[in-house]
């Protein structure tokens, strides 16, 4: 496969920027959810999480 | 009687995201497999053209969720609603991560095809560049102190400047064809294999779920956010008030 070094560095650089992107997300939500107080946290539903 | 604690999960997450995240995974997947293994190379690009798989999706995707945060913006402006306004934010820090894509895979991409990594008279590498830094000011302003409804008004009014970039970059290439290396429309020109353009089409709709599912995380931390500023703002009057209830007794 030609040019193979620039595909490997494009998709990486994409997958890797979302991926870690993504996961920061997660980890902010985790952080932030367990300092609001439950009534707080509006959209949550037991239901829709089950 | 206190009521009892309501079994709410303590993350952003929820079915729908669960569902979401496992049909990126499953769709980028397949874009590798189908990107690397069944796409043919391209008679000029050869194997550079795979490059399209990642780049134009996360163009079109710029493209989209700075237009969600002009619309936002407007809403903002126009109805004052904090939920548009949330939208707004969320949608332009997950279209900065988008459009610093563009340009690194454009960039990445330019130098096997057109021998260089970044031209300035390119029209539409420019103006996606100024578009990039316009949001990254607009991020700035929302980080900025002060008054809420001030920075959201702020903002918005960046927010909305900068989206008049988007059609400019979109028809560059047909209104200044002789300063830019950028080809014309392959989507429409039938020049792209099938394959490359099936492919194509499923990183658009790829990255168009995980940014609904970043959307759905962002909206959600903004609103904890909010929610948490709120409590702490409620907690403070409180104190206060029963500071001054205190010494007005006590006087």
């Amino acid at each position: 496969m030609t040019h193979l070094g620039y595909l490997l560095a494009g998709w990486g650089i994409t997958l890797g920027a979302l991926g870690t992107y993504a996961f920061r997300l997660a980890v902010r939500g985790r952080s932030l959810a367990a300092r609001v107080p439950v009534e707080r946290r509006r959209w949550m539903t037991s239901e829709d999480d089950s | 009687m206190t009521n009892p604690p309501l079994d709410l999960p303590a993350h952003t997450g929820s079915r729908t995201t669960r569902v979401l995240g496992a049909a990126v995974l499953v769709g980028v997947a397949t874009m590798i497999l189908l990107g690397f293994f069944v796409a043919p190379e391209d008679d000029l690009m050869a194997d550079s053209v795979r490059m399209i798989f990642v780049h134009v999706p996360s163009a079109i995707l710029t493209y989209v969720a700075f237009s969600v945060t002009a619309v936002g913006s407007v809403m903002w402006l126009w109805k004052r609603s904090v939920w548009w306004d949330i939208v707004a934010h969320s949608s332009a820090e997950i279209g900065v991560v988008f459009c610093g894509l563009t340009l690194v895979t454009g960039s990445i991409w330019g130098r096997p095809t057109w021998n260089t990594y970044w031209e300035w008279g390119d029209v539409r590498l420019v103006t996606t560049l100024i578009l990039f830094v316009m949001m990254i000011g607009y991020l700035a302003v929302r980080s900025m102190g002060g008054d809420e409804s001030a920075v959201a008004t702020r903002a918005a009014v960046v927010g909305v400047i900068a989206a008049i970039n988007i059609p400019i970059i979109n028809r560059s290439v047909e209104w200044w064809a002789d300063r830019t290396l950028h080809q014309q429309s392959s989507i429409t020109d039938g020049k792209l294999e099938d394959w490359t353009l099936f492919t194509m089409f499923l990183g658009i709709v790829v990255w168009g779920v995980f940014y609904t599912w970043s959307m759905t995380h962002r909206f959600r931390i903004a609103w904890l956010e909010r929610e948490l500023r709120d409590g702490d703002l409620d907690e403070a009057i409180a104190a206060r008030r029963a500071e001054a209830a205190a010494s007005g007794g006590a006087s």
